[in-house]
């Protein structure tokens, strides 16, 4: 188990990395609108959540990989 | 499940005494969650009085007003009153956060109209509306917390469930004063003076509250804490500055409140939009549908806290999630086809067509009694469509809502437990505060507007069941979060009365 837990650190820092640019592009062209609604909701997701994800999953993978969540 | 048990080092109150921190904790909790939804729950109001389309700063103010509360300062709040509660004492945080939220509710309602004074109405309005952003994120980890901390170790999921049902019974009583308001007033009088009154309503409720929080003692645990000289000197180091801590945080963000976020707003937010927008069920019915279901699964929450004490807090909230992930596809799939009236069979003979004022009304009757209504105001615009179900096509979308908040309460019913568990009692409140208001707030706030860009996207693109295509982003978000909880999260319940 502690193997797998680690081994899946590696999938959590690269679907970080992923979800992160992905949601950039997703969020550059939301800004780029004439809608204000969009444009905010643009800036939230790209100043909010996406450093949320694309920190959080990479930090979190970083942990598992060092082996941080092994059982003792 | 295993579980640590040991004699308690500190005096837990009787039952009669636990009963009252509950009802206390709930009422306090239940109102500041009124407050935070009627300002949603007249929306559209409040954009009339305080920010006019016409003019662009007040519109911008009051986008912000949407997402930054909602979605950006109840994390901030989390942070800034779990460090108080951690300090101080959890009794005079949650005191502080309801007067917060009380104090912002009555001045919102206080406010004079844009018309009377210009732009300083809606930029009122907004920093009221972030200070209430700021008392929510304060007080749910407060609440949780003392009523937990009161509570025995194997009736801890029990006893926090009643906190898990105030989000939904806050939306209740939100909904019945604004009615019962309107009703009393009439239409045109609400719509002039009498949304005030629920705003206004507020300060009684939060007296009433207030007197009751101010005759409880302070958590017994954090009390021994304190006695003992053990409090944390710097909660906000302690909770994200140290590896040990942070790695909880984050396994309490991505392995459950982040997963838990999606599914609530999915079942109990989005699936009403979808009603009303893609399925174009009418206004009322819609809310009706909600209102049932809600009123009865919110018994579920309190049943899946007691079950997690029997079975752990893991397996309820993990299958809560794998049952979103697997079924919302087909679920809202058969939403759909409940109120297609091109898979009907139409009444011949009962098709009527009034053009009068410019308007053209056609209405049609299906065999299931299912009513559907088209009005057009020029042929240039789209027609607006209405449908209102039949008996059993009402009672059958009512169903396919109430198997999603079942989920709702799954996730929910347990997870303050949960998170108090995970974390000691020295920075308890700072550090269980901040992974819920992300997950909840950021993550399951979320939920309807990424759902609607995802939407919007697909129909631009032409993606067959493009109505579906915003489901992903809730089942992605709780299918990540269920498979870090299944590898990471133990099941094992901590004995928290002597961390």
């Amino acid at each position: 188990m502690n193997a797998l837990k680690r081994f899946f650190g590696l999938l959590w820092i690269a679907l970080g990395l992923y979800v992160g640019y992905d949601r950039i592009v997703d969020s550059v062209a939301k800004i780029s609108s004439e809608n204000l609604e969009n444009r905010i909701f643009g800036w939230v997701v790209l100043l909010v959540l996406t450093p949320l994800i694309t920190g959080g999953l990479c930090l979190f993978g970083y942990y598992a990989l060092k082996g941080e969540y092994d059982e003792r | 499940m295993k579980t640590s048990a040991s004699a308690p080092a500190t005096t837990l109150p009787a039952a009669s005494s636990i009963r009252s921190v509950i009802a206390a904790s709930s009422v306090g909790t239940l109102i500041e969650w009124y407050d935070f939804y009627i300002f949603g729950s007249m929306a559209t109001i409040i954009s009339t009085q305080f920010f006019p389309k016409e003019n662009p700063t007040a519109a911008l103010l009051s986008t912000l007003a949407t997402f930054a509360a909602g979605f950006i300062v109840r994390p901030f709040g989390a942070l800034v009153f779990g460090r108080l509660g951690d300090l101080v004492g959890r009794k005079y945080t949650f005191l502080l956060t309801l007067v917060l939220m009380g104090g912002s509710t009555f001045l919102i309602g206080c406010i004079p109209t844009y018309e009377s004074i210009g732009i300083f109405a809606p930029i009122l309005v907004l920093l009221l509306r972030l200070l209430q952003g700021l008392a929510l994120g304060g007080e749910y980890g407060g609440a949780a917390t003392y009523v937990a901390e009161h509570s025995p170790t194997d009736r801890r999921g029990y006893f926090t469930s009643w906190i898990q049902t105030t989000a939904t019974l806050g939306l209740f009583v939100s909904l019945l004063v604004i009615v019962a308001t309107r009703q009393s007033v009439g239409v045109a009088a609400f719509e002039d003076w009498g949304w005030r009154v629920p705003f206004l309503l507020s300060a009684v409720l939060v007296g009433v509250s207030i007197y009751i929080r101010l005759r409880m003692q302070e958590s017994p645990l954090f009390q021994k804490l304190k006695s003992e000289g053990n409090t944390s000197k710097n909660p906000l180091a302690e909770s994200f500055g140290k590896r040990e801590n942070l790695k909880m945080v984050l396994l309490a963000l991505l392995g459950a409140t982040a997963g838990q976020g999606v599914i609530w707003y999915t079942g109990q937010f989005y699936a009403l939009s979808f009603i009303q927008k893609a399925c174009n069920v009418e206004f009322v019915q819609s809310n009706y549908l909600v209102v049932i279901a809600l009123a009865i699964a919110t018994p579920g929450f309190i049943l899946f806290g007691a079950l997690s004490d029997k079975i752990g807090r893991k397996p309820i909230m993990l299958l809560g999630m794998l049952l979103g992930v697997l079924t919302y596809r087909p679920i809202y799939q058969a939403m759909y086809d409940i109120s297609d009236t091109s898979i009907k069979t139409e009444i011949p003979g009962q098709t009527l067509t009034n053009a009068e004022a410019g308007l053209v009304t056609t209405s049609k009757a299906f065999t299931d009694g299912t009513t559907w209504t088209s009005v057009q105001k020029s042929p240039a615009e789209p027609p607006r469509i209405t449908v209102t179900l039949g008996t059993s096509g009402f009672w059958s979308m009512m169903g396919l809502v109430l198997i999603q908040v079942i989920y709702v309460t799954m996730v929910y019913g347990p997870i303050a437990a949960f998170l108090v568990e995970l974390f000691p009692t020295r920075i308890r409140y700072t550090s269980m505060s901040l992974p819920y208001h992300i997950g909840n707030g950021v993550f399951g706030g979320l939920t309807p507007f990424l759902a609607t860009a995802l939407v919007e996207k697909a129909k631009l693109s032409g993606t067959p069941q493009a109505y579906l295509e915003g489901l992903w982003y809730p089942i992605l978000v709780a299918g990540v979060c269920f498979t870090i909880g299944l590898v990471y999260l133990s099941n094992q319940r901590t004995n928290t009365q002597h961390d």
